[in-house]
Formats: C-alpha cells, structure tokens, sequence
C-alpha cells in the first residue's frame, strides 16, 4: 500500500458502520458524531450508502459465529486501500461476551485492525479523537497502523 | 496557427467546467453545512475525494458486463464536457457560438443520465436497477416540461435556436426572465436542473438512506471518480445553460463577467437551498409533479410568450 493513496484516504475517509451485534450503544454514538454538534464531515468523513464505496469500515459488536461471515464478506468487498476501526469494548474484546458459546474469537482474529476505540460505549467525542489520531498517524508515518 | 490557439481555447474549456463545477460541489457542501448549524468541510473537498477515488481500487461486480460498466462513466463525462465547451464558447467567444445550438446541448445533457442507467442496469445489482429505472422515469418527466420550456426563449429570439442568436437578442432586448413568460419558465428551469443533478428533492435515483447509493451502489474507485467529476461538472453546466437561455448569459465586459458570476452563485444558492428545505420525493409523485403542475406552467409561459409577454 502506497504512502501517497493512504494520505488521499485519509483526507476524505468514508465510513461504512457494520453493526456485527452490538447492543446498539455504540451504534448511537457513532451516529452522534455524524450529527452537527459533532460534525466528522470537518475532516471530509462521509457516511457511504454501500460498502463499496467506503474507506474506512466501523465494526461495533461482539461479532458471533453468524456475523463473523458476513464481516469478512463485507471486507474483501471494500476497494483497497482501506482502514477498519474496531468501536467499543466488545468489538475490541468480546466484552461481557468473552465467555459465550456464540463469540469464539475477537474481531482481529477475523479481519485485521488498524485502530480500536475503548469504551462501553465509547463517547463520540473519544470516537473523533481515535479517527483524528489514525488520520495523523497514517499520514506521519506513510504506513499501515499496527 | 489559428487551429493551434483554438485547441487551447477548447482544452481551457474543458478544464473551466471542471474547475468551476468542483469549486461550486465544495461551495454547496459548506453552505449546507452552515444551513444545518455545522462547521462543514474545506472548500478543496471534492478534489480530495476525486484523488482519493483515483488511488483505490476498482472492482467489478461478479455477472456485470465489465465493458458497459466501465465505459457508461465516460459516456456521461464525455457528453458533459462537450456540451460545457460548447456553452463556453457560446457565451465567451460570440463570434465562435454557432457551434451548437439548444437541441445539441440538451441531447449532450442527457447523456450522464443515460449513463446513470446503463452504469446501474450493468451493475447485476436489483437495487442499482431500481436505481437506473427511476433515473429513467425521472428523465422522462422532467424533460417535457423543460422541453415546452425552452420554446420560451427561441420565441423571445425570433424563433432562432441557435445559442448565439438567443444571446445576442437578449443582449439587444434584455434577459429573457425580465418577461413574465421568462421568468415562469426559468422557474420551470431550476426544477430540471434539480431534477437533471439528482438533488433534493429529485434524489431518488440515488436515494442513500433508502436503496444505498441506487444505480451507483456498485461503483467505487476511479469509476465513481468519473461519475462524481461529471456530476461535478453538470453542477457548472446546467446553471450555465439556464444563465444563457434565459438570464442573458455572461456578456464579455468586465460588468458583463462580474454579472455573470453573480447569476451563476445564485442560481447555486437557489439550488442548494431547495435541496436543503424539501424531503426526497417517491418516483410517482415526481412523475405527477411534472407532468401535471410544472407541464402547466410550461404551457402557460409558451402562451404568454406568445402573447408577447
């Protein structure tokens, strides 16, 4: 992936919001930031229509053997180069679902992860600096996040 | 020689839509921002998105035809620019305006819609051809009475269509919209020009929140690079052909020009404001809308004109 076609993402980053079962509380926030008070179009976000048009791919949720699937689908389906940020403590952990039959492994075991977002749920204002400080890592080191 | 400054003047032209039309998409993003109590990106937005789009990938669809997938984006592009060039010249450079006259510019301007169609029905996608099927019946209604419309200004020219001439009798008689039969179908003008974009409330081609981004919903990368920069491009051309038909175009002194700019950010600012104070239309009550009211109003400035109003 080239540095040049990473900075040109992330100076207009198009998201696409996959709930993979969450209880819909990050979900909420998410929207909240795409909402006046909180505006992510400043940074030339967009919410995309189809995920084929999208950049950046937000995954809430403790993803269960149903979803699991459907995620990995949806990720080879976005144009490369893209980015995928894992919001709030089940899509980072499995939350309280670390035990359940139904989430056998954490959401980077599925697809990988360039940035995850703490919280349960995360505050929009926590969600807008971990996309802010992505964008600026990306761009300052020319690289892959780890 | 001569050949040689022509093809610069056209490469210009081509450039100027571009230019003009991106600068207008950012323009409009940030007053709709502003509209809605927000901050709103930068101004350079749409470029960004354009080099962005250029530097992913490009994926075609399984059971699309890869050659009408990938060739309907240029279709649209080409018939924009062209028709753009032709109205530069037609408003620019007087002597040079015969290039074309209404009907050709308006046949070019169908063809990014056209091209919204064959894209979304070659995309193997139901909702890119749902989305391609309401583009079809959209430009179906909106371009009746737009069509009754247009009568207005070639009988304010001495039932003369080409551009030149219409500008030029506007330039002696003053702009077609000072008539009252002008300004009904100017009215009847910025309803096809929304409908033409794809705006609000004629959005339902695309309809994000409903079908996902409709004909498009397959496109991404550089193809929907292409589609973004003719609908870029359109968002210069359209107001630029209503500002020619019936606003007196731009005529070519420095009071002229600054008129001219004037005309064309209102009719942006009259654009955006429409599509930020209305819902989204169903396909049936844009066809009725059309048809029925706005068709009315088409007829009835004819008349008037006729008239000599």
């Amino acid at each position: 992936m080239s540095a040049a076609a990473l900075k040109a993402v992330c100076n207009a980053p198009w998201v696409f919001h996959c709930s993979t079962g969450s209880c819909n509380n990050c979900d909420i926030e998410v929207l909240d930031c795409l909402c006046p008070r909180f505006d992510v179009e400043r940074f030339g976000m967009l919410l995309a229509g189809s995920v084929k048009q999208a950049d950046v791919l937000l995954v809430t949720g403790s993803c269960n053997r149903k979803s699991a699937a459907r995620l990995k689908r949806l990720y080879e389906q976005i144009p490369k180069p893209c980015l995928v940020v894992a919001i709030g403590e089940c899509a980072m952990s499995r939350g309280i679902f670390i035990e359940s039959y139904n989430c056998p492994v954490p959401l980077d075991h599925i697809i990988p992860v360039d940035l995850y977002i703490p919280g349960c749920p995360p505050k929009p204002e926590a969600v807008l600096a971990g996309i802010v400080r992505l964008v600026g890592r990306v761009t300052a080191k020319g690289d892959r996040a780890p | 020689m001569e050949h040689g400054q022509h093809a610069f003047h056209s490469d210009l032209r081509l450039f100027l839509s571009a230019l003009i039309g991106l600068a207008a998409s950012g323009l409009d993003r940030v007053v709709t921002a502003r509209v809605q109590y927000r901050t709103g990106p930068p101004l350079a937005q749409p470029f960004r998105d354009l080099v962005k789009l250029r530097h992913k990938e490009t994926l075609i669809p399984d059971g699309a035809a890869p050659a009408v997938f990938l060739g309907a984006p240029l279709v649209g592009l080409a018939g924009v620019t062209v028709a753009g060039s032709i109205l530069w010249s037609a408003i620019f450079l007087p002597g040079d305006g015969d290039l074309g006259d209404l009907i050709v510019v308006l046949y070019l301007l169908t063809l990014p819609s056209l091209a919204i169609m064959l894209g979304g029905f070659a995309s193997a996608n139901p909702l890119a051809s749902l989305g391609g099927a309401r583009e079809m019946k959209l430009l179906l209604a909106c371009e009746l009475p737009f069509l009754i419309a247009l009568l207005v200004p070639v009988i304010h020219a001495g039932y003369e269509i080409r551009l030149g001439a219409i500008l030029s009798a506007q330039a002696e008689g003053g702009a077609v919209a000072v008539h009252l039969s002008g300004a009904l179908a100017l009215v009847v003008g910025v309803l096809w020009m929304q409908a033409k974009l794809g705006l609000v409330p004629f959005d339902l081609a695309e309809a994000e929140t409903e079908i996902g981004g409709g004909a498009l919903i397959d496109y991404g990368g550089p193809p929907l690079a292409v589609y973004r920069l003719s609908h870029a491009m359109l968002l210069a051309v359209a107001p630029l052909f209503l500002m020619a038909l019936f606003l007196g175009g731009a005529p070519p002194t420095l009071v002229g020009f600054a008129g001219g700019l004037v005309k064309f950010a209102a009719i942006i600012a009259l654009s955006t404001v429409i599509r930020n104070t209305n819902p989204r239309l169903r396909i049936d009550q844009a066809l009725r809308l059309f048809w029925g009211p706005i068709t009315a109003l088409a007829v009835a400035a004819v008349l008037l004109a006729l008239g000599g109003w």
